[in-house]
């Protein structure tokens, strides 16, 4: 069991700006430590974050596996916060942690993944492995079979569960070509 | 953070713009140091993964000269130590990122770069 991060510099008023560290985060941290030995066996160099909102993710992870984290957010206060967490926990860890960013595209559901999509295959190194977190209402199944047709990425659903009002899935899927980023984390 | 293992991974984006687009050159920068764990293994694992000239140009630039021009085949403790030293302890807070290509700007504030382009420069 991996150590929860120390998220006490994060206070209310932060959480109007950015997500809360609870309810869709939790599938998809145990769908992280399941796989952690896979992981750690693949030997990872470097992680990609996008969405990383209060950098809980990342940070928790970073406790496990000593990669490079690559966390970006659309929304400046979830920079900060993703900062602010990273700096938070290396000092009690004396760990790389993560790193602020920006992702650049529009905030409009489907087409930024669908835009992301079509760049998984070439970003993924051979071993890479790709997390996807999605809403019931993004229609999973149409996901998956775009991912087949469109991207070949064949995925397989590793979680599906409510958490508080959302109907959570974590999909994953495996890099086939060579590239420098090793695994993604990818918030709907 | 904006440190020199990240920036080597960052090329401009912006929509049309595909060649001689890395490294991203810094400019008006603010550089602060932070000491960070030394952990061979990880440094080691990421050197596949470093363009060489790129980090050692941009180290120069930045002043610091401990990197040799060519990637030694041995790979010892001081080397390592100074590879550590340029890709995780020298952190760019404040400046900019431009591409040496379409001159695009990347700002960068509070350790924070900002990688987004307007609607027009998406590809």
């Amino acid at each position: 069991m991996i150590p929860t991060p120390d998220l006490s510099h994060l206070t209310s008023k932060d959480y109007n700006l950015v997500y809360e560290p609870a309810g869709p985060h939790l599938p998809l941290l145990d769908a992280l430590e399941a796989d952690l030995e896979t992981l750690k066996g693949a030997e990872p160099r470097i992680c990609l974050e996008i969405g990383s909102g209060s950098g809980c993710v990342s940070t928790f992870f970073a406790r496990a596996l000593v990669l490079l984290y690559i966390c970006t957010d659309i929304n400046p206060h979830a920079n900060r916060a993703t900062q602010a967490t990273g700096r938070q926990n290396r000092r009690l860890q004396r760990r790389p942690g993560g790193i602020g960013g920006a992702w650049a595209g529009g905030w409009d559901g489907m087409e930024v993944t669908n835009k992301f999509l079509e760049q998984v295959e070439g970003l993924l190194s051979e071993n890479g492995r790709f997390y996807l977190v999605a809403l019931k209402q993004n229609n999973v199944p149409e996901i998956r079979e775009r991912m087949l047709q469109r991207f070949q990425l064949k995925s397989e659903i590793v979680i599906e569960r409510r958490a508080g009002r959302e109907y959570l899935y974590i999909l994953h899927t495996s890099g086939r070509d060579r590239h420098r980023v090793d695994m993604k984390m990818w918030h709907l | 953070m904006v440190r020199l293992i990240t920036h080597n991974l960052l090329a401009c984006h912006v929509k049309g713009c595909n060649a001689n687009n890395f490294p991203l050159e810094f400019r008006n920068v603010e550089l602060e140091i932070r000491e960070a764990e030394f952990n061979p293994d990880f440094v080691k694992g990421f050197l596949p993964k470093i363009e060489w000239k790129a980090l050692v140009d941009t180290a120069r630039q930045l002043g610091d000269t401990s990197l040799p021009e060519e990637q030694p085949e041995m790979l010892d403790d001081d080397f390592l130590k100074n590879l550590h030293h340029v890709l995780l302890e020298i952190h760019v807070e404040e400046g900019a990122m431009v591409c040496p290509n379409c001159k695009h700007e990347y700002p960068i504030a509070s350790g924070i770069p900002n990688m987004l382009l307007a609607e027009h420069e998406i590809a």
